[in-house]
């Protein structure tokens, strides 16, 4: 018994603290330091946070270009299956062409509509935009953010809001001197202030870390008068850091609780980084 | 590719290999997303480690794991160090089972690769979920366990053919 104890040790020992002929460092000190690491990463003393910039933008780039070869790869899988799907779709787009033509007018109408109300009511939303490359659009099984170009050298702030087109893509997480990372809305961390159109009701919409977002925190009777086809999922404004109209996804009648992003994350190339203003006598 | 392993360069270059494996799978990660396959995820760096440390640990070196460590974790956007943690993990109870090992068995060392993935996972888990209070999908972490262990033979036979020669390149 004794004996296979003193084995044991030996064994355990020797994996800790041994070094081999071309290891420099024990597994024991490298553990260690990797702790501290852990620990000194949780705090937010200002050296730490410089420090952990810098080496961001530095394996961000490297990873930019390491990345080339899986983008083409990624690129050309894309152009296949866009290939195939644009065939297929024709005759749908131009029916829905069609539709979109009529609708513009009644929109242009409202928008003129809109910008002589808030004239009246003395309110006015400013808008900073800019336009970043997606460096690096790693969707790890645990996380959903993406790399981009601009950072706190380009006046990127934490908060601010990505778009691509005209839908809500996330919002920035994290900033370093030459690049930033945005949160996007499928991941399981991201929670927003949504309004469900025409029902008009307020809600939450939360990422589940897949291509498609969940409703929460919506009043009870949703289920019951939800008895349209499909609900536009926008933005409502609440909390102040997105503006209230931003268009996020779709509702179909089949699933009420599922939120089909209107952007595909797996295709952003580039995107707007905003901020808003808001100013009024409200 | 045992011809070329004569040519003093090409030494070299094999003797590096699976350090060089090791860094591209962290700046780039064998993720495969962009096949969009819903349940499919598994970690080639665990998978890595395991087979290399556990083979011969002279050919990855534990500073160059803690290094690729802190490169995934900044670019997945973990907390700093916990990839590094469980890399090192992994090397400490190779280097265990290496140690008390006389006879090598592919099945046992497959089962030790499902017990270490599974504790280290969930170490990782219980740091973000209850130190840094990061929401985790536990589905997906077995998942990807799952998957880890299961692809694991078949990057044993890459991995064995990539060892032989270079051995080759060592001993000759």
């Amino acid at each position: 018994m004794a004996t296979s104890r003193d084995d044991f040790v030996i064994a355990f020992r020797s994996a800790f603290l041994k070094k081999k002929d071309k290891q420099k460092f024990s597994l024991i000190s490298l553990i260690f330091l990797s702790i501290l690491i852990i620990i000194l990463s949780s705090f937010d003393f200002k050296i730490v946070k410089i420090i952990k910039s810098g080496i961001n933008d530095v394996i961000y780039r490297s990873s930019f270009i390491v990345s080339i070869p899986e983008n083409k790869i990624k690129n050309i899988n894309n152009q296949i299956e866009t290939h195939f799907k644009i065939y297929n779709n024709y005759q749908n787009i131009e029916t829905e062409l069609e539709i979109l033509k009529q609708e513009r007018l009644t929109y242009n109408f409202l928008k003129i509509e809109n910008e002589k109300l808030r004239k009246l009511m003395n309110e006015s939303i400013n808008s900073n935009e800019l336009v970043a490359k997606v460096l690096i659009d790693r969707e790890s099984p645990f996380l959903k953010s993406i790399i981009l170009n601009k950072g706190s050298r380009d006046k990127v702030e934490i908060g601010m809001v990505i778009i691509d087109g005209v839908y809500l893509v996330g919002k920035i997480i994290e900033v370093n001197y030459t690049n930033s990372r945005a949160l996007l809305l499928s991941d399981i961390n991201s929670k927003i202030p949504v309004i469900l159109q025409p029902l008009g009701i307020q809600a939450i919409a939360s990422g589940v870390g897949e291509e498609y977002g969940n409703i929460q925190y919506s009043k009870e009777e949703y289920k019951d008068i939800f008895n349209i086809s499909e609900v536009i999922v926008y933005t409502s404004g609440l909390g102040g850091l997105f503006k209230a109209g931003i268009p996020v996804g779709k509702i179909y009648k089949d699933n009420i609780d599922k939120i089909n992003f209107f952007s595909d994350f797996r295709q952003l190339e580039y995107v707007k980084i905003s901020s808003y203003d808001f100013e009024g006598n409200n | 590719m045992k011809s070329l392993n004569k040519v003093p360069i090409f030494k070299f270059i094999f003797s590096y290999i699976p350090i060089i494996i090791l860094f591209i799978s962290v700046f780039n990660e064998f993720d495969f997303n962009f096949i969009n396959l819903e349940y499919f995820s598994f970690n080639f760096v665990h998978i890595l480690v395991f087979y290399w440390t556990l083979k011969n640990p002279i050919y990855l070196g534990y500073f160059s794991i803690f290094i690729a460590g802190i490169i995934n974790d900044v670019v997945v956007a973990l907390p700093v160090g916990i990839s590094s943690f469980c890399y090192l993990l992994i090397c400490t109870l190779t280097s265990y089972l290496r140690n008390i090992t006389l006879s090598p068995n592919f099945i046992k060392d497959w089962f030790f690769l499902l017990f270490i993935i599974l504790l280290i996972n969930s170490i990782q888990v219980l740091i973000l979920d209850l130190i840094f209070l990061i929401e985790v999908n536990y589905f997906k972490y077995l998942v990807n366990t799952g998957f880890t262990f299961i692809l694991y033979p078949i990057f044993l036979v890459l991995f064995n053919y990539i060892y032989q020669n270079i051995s080759i390149t060592n001993y000759d």
